[in-house]
């Protein structure tokens, strides 16, 4: 038994082995930190406070401890492990609220929950654990974690494609895999459910978190609006053809493939409904069209991280990818350009490819890698 | 075992405090009461009264109780809404937010009030009598105001002092009148005494706008039935400490200890200082900053390795930010972000400062930008 590897493939046992568990007091991460207090490990609980819960539900002088800062704590208590709050505040501010309204305003449909996991979470929090002495840095995210053949991590999709994260977690890094866990990938959402019963914590029956943690009942535009005072406004809606259709209340309202809320529905002489083509920010023009002119099937791609076999600039590499969370991946073909851009091209074209989401490459269950999209031909 | 050195956050409750606490729980009735039951209670309160007021070297008839030393802090700076208020830039929470409106009177870089800036202010008057809120010892360097000087400054305007003294009672002999203070904040449970307990010595004359109505309690200036055992305890802590602040022993054994333990720490981490170590301070308290390393993470890995210690202003949710005391210092972000409070008291051992000084120095070492720490993911 000297040279074993314990269940998180590190070496010791572990009571030996210190795992910081992010909490977020959802019920993923805290089955996530009891499984493994469960399995001996010395589990530190750690919860980020991101904004100030006063500030986001617009009340002054709420200070601090959101619900679910409180529930995770709770959770700590009753599994037994230290918890510690650290003030994200600033950090979160700057690197996903901002790049977020930012993002809007450039026409684009950002994903800031890739924003937090790159450069917050899987960043200074993963840094803090190694500051604390910890040998992993663990998450309650459905994806896998999966040892290759090189013996460095892959990065897989969950068993339960109905709760598969990874396409959130393109950006994670090999450095950053080699750290993180992720020990509820092989399990189904009830299994989590009934694991969070059978441990007694009493955000079992908690509802999933829905859309984005700092905008409040789903109104972006509003939020980036609070932000951004005055950059919202109206401009014109232009068909394809170059006809003014109407005016529009701001481009943070729209998102390319969008359909509804155009306001212009039922105009006469349109056969076909019509959808958002593009949003043009420095002209504040939202342009529409019918569905076939919002086909395309050559994205390009920045900020790529790539965690697949080594492929040389422009080499074509065979894939699957997912141009929107909630959609199935579809065979293209991409080629990596050596500058942290790439080129991908879909077998068949795709309506409703928007600048701001996450281009994510697959290969079977593996993720190789993405990136964001700037623009699609 | 673990070591407990946030003695100015909470001191543990000394054995002879927790014994009279036990006895009072068997007293009947309400002391507001006639009876004979209500007698015996009120003389148990009234007691306590008086060993509070010893340990400020003042009578009975000033002590106003409260539920705690901010409760104090509140009635004396909402207590006066005629005058004009000034409080130093160094104060506890409890007073800066009882007093928003307050104008600041700035410290030195060594934590000590500006006195010269404190009299321009008091100069430069608006007609209103002023009030001004100067700590006698600040919780978090330990740092001693010069309270008497500036009462005199304040005096010569017909202005009214107030000092918190929750961090100087039984580390600093303590006379009300010496002090030329008109108004004094105490704690119990920095003292050996239970949580829950407070007073505010009120100088002859004064009165307190109440904050509580509803029943005559402390002679009308703070309605609500007594919490009889919380006094009781909190008298005999006080007694306890007026011993402590007396005699020499017991304080200097813990200056002795803190004084090894800043030399050692800065022996071992050439990197860390101590803050305020320029000006007085009182015996039991290090502030020590770690320049570029959060103060959180410094209290986690000491947490982790069985070592309790303050961190500034900690928040609902406990996160710790950057301290307003150091920053009113003069100190940058990256310093004032970055110091831990070590405070002493009656239960420390020289074990403890031990403790101490192994976990600190293992993380710091770790820790501090340029000493050999390794940091992973860019």
């Amino acid at each position: 038994m000297s040279a074993c590897v314990n269940s998180l493939g590190l070496p010791g046992r572990p009571q030996d082995t210190r795992v910081v568990v992010a909490m977020s007091g959802g019920v993923d991460s805290s089955v996530t930190a009891a499984l493994l207090r469960e399995e001996g490990y010395d589990v530190v609980g750690i919860t980020l406070q991101l904004y100030d819960h006063g500030m986001a539900l617009r009340k002054a002088g709420a200070c601090c401890a959101g619900q679910d800062i409180y529930d995770a704590r709770q959770v700590a208590d009753r599994i037994g492990i230290p918890h510690y709050v650290l003030d994200y505040e600033s950090r979160f501010g700057q690197d996903v609220i901002d790049d977020f309204a930012d993002s809007y305003l450039r026409g684009e449909t950002p994903i800031p929950c890739v924003r937090c996991n790159q450069r917050v979470k899987f960043r200074d929090l993963l840094n803090t654990a190694r500051d604390l002495g910890a040998a992993a840095l663990a998450t309650g995210h459905y994806v896998r974690r999966v040892a290759g053949p090189d013996g460095r991590a892959e990065l897989h999709r969950a068993v339960d494609p109905a709760r598969d994260q990874s396409y959130f977690l393109f950006a994670t890094t090999r450095d950053q895999l080699d750290f993180l866990r992720f020990p509820l990938g092989g399990l189904t959402k009830p299994e989590t459910r009934t694991l969070a019963e059978r441990y007694g914590l009493a955000v079992a029956d908690k509802p999933d978190s829905q859309d984005i943690c700092f905008v409040p009942d789903g109104s972006y535009a509003d939020v980036v609006a609070a932000l951004r005072p005055g950059a919202v406004e109206p401009g014109d809606i232009v068909h394809v053809d170059g006809r003014v259709l109407g005016r529009h209340r701001g481009i943070v309202h729209y998102t390319v493939g969008q359909r509804k809320g155009l306001g212009i529905g039922g105009l006469r002489g349109e056969e076909e409904p019509l959808y958002v083509v593009r949003v043009e920010a420095p002209t504040r023009r939202v342009v529409v069209g019918p569905k076939r002119t919002l086909a395309r099937a050559g994205v390009r791609v920045r900020e790529v991280n790539w965690l697949g076999p080594d492929a040389a600039p422009g080499e074509p590499v065979a894939v699957e990818v997912k141009l929107r969370s909630a959609q199935p991946p579809a065979p293209a073909t991409v080629r990596l350009a050596g500058d942290g851009t790439a080129e991908v091209t879909l077998d068949e074209p795709q309506f409703g490819i928007a600048p701001g989401q996450a281009c994510v490459l697959y290969r079977g269950d593996r993720v190789l890698g993405g990136g964001w999209i700037a623009a699609a031909a | 075992m673990a070591a407990y050195l946030d003695h100015n956050a909470s001191s543990p409750l000394k054995p002879a405090v927790k014994a009279a606490m036990g006895e009072a729980l068997d007293l009947v009735g309400n002391p507001s009461s006639v009876h004979a039951h209500g007698r015996a209670v009120r003389r148990a309160v009234e007691e306590a009264r008086t060993r509070v007021a010893a340990l400020a070297g003042t009578a009975p008839e000033r002590v106003l109780f409260t539920s705690s030393g901010t409760e104090a802090n509140n009635l004396a700076l909402r207590g006066f809404p005629d005058r004009r208020l000034l409080v130093s830039a160094v104060e506890h929470e409890s007073v800066l937010a009882a007093a928003p409106e307050a104008e600041r009177v700035p410290v030195r870089r060594d934590g000590v009030v500006d006195l010269t800036a404190l009299e321009a202010l008091l100069a430069a008057g608006d007609g209103r009598p002023p009030l001004v809120s100067l700590m006698l010892v600040n919780n978090e360097t330990g740092v001693v105001q010069p309270v008497a000087e500036a009462a005199a400054l304040v005096r010569a305007r017909g202005g009214l002092l107030h000092t918190d003294a929750v961090q100087a009672a039984g580390r600093l002999p303590l006379d009300m009148d010496a002090l030329g203070a008109d108004l004094v904040t105490l704690s119990a449970h920095k003292i050996g005494g239970p949580a829950g307990a407070g007073a505010l010595l009120v100088a002859d004359g004064l009165d307190p706008a109440p904050v509580l109505r509803g029943g005559g309690q402390e002679r009308r200036r703070r309605a609500g039935t007594e919490n009889v055992v919380g006094l009781v305890g909190f008298g005999t802590a006080a007694a306890l400490a007026c011993e402590d602040a007396a005699a020499t022993g017991r304080n200097a054994l813990l200056t002795a200890l803190r004084d090894a333990l800043e030399e050692r720490a800065l022996a071992a981490v050439p990197q860390a200082r101590v803050i305020g170590a320029g000006a007085a301070r009182v015996g039991n308290t290090t502030c020590l900053a770690l320049p570029g390393v959060p103060a959180q993470t410094q209290m986690m890995a000491l947490d982790l390795a069985g070592v309790s210690v303050g961190t500034g202003a900690a928040c609902s949710s406990g996160t710790v930010r950057a301290s307003h005391v150091l920053s009113a210092m003069g100190e940058d972000a990256a310093t004032a972000g970055s110091a831990v409070r070590v405070s002493l008291g009656w239960t420390t051992t020289a074990a403890d400062v031990e403790r101490f000084l192994d976990a600190w120095t293992a993380v710091a070492r770790r820790l501090t930008p340029g000493a050999g720490r390794t940091d992973g993911a860019a």
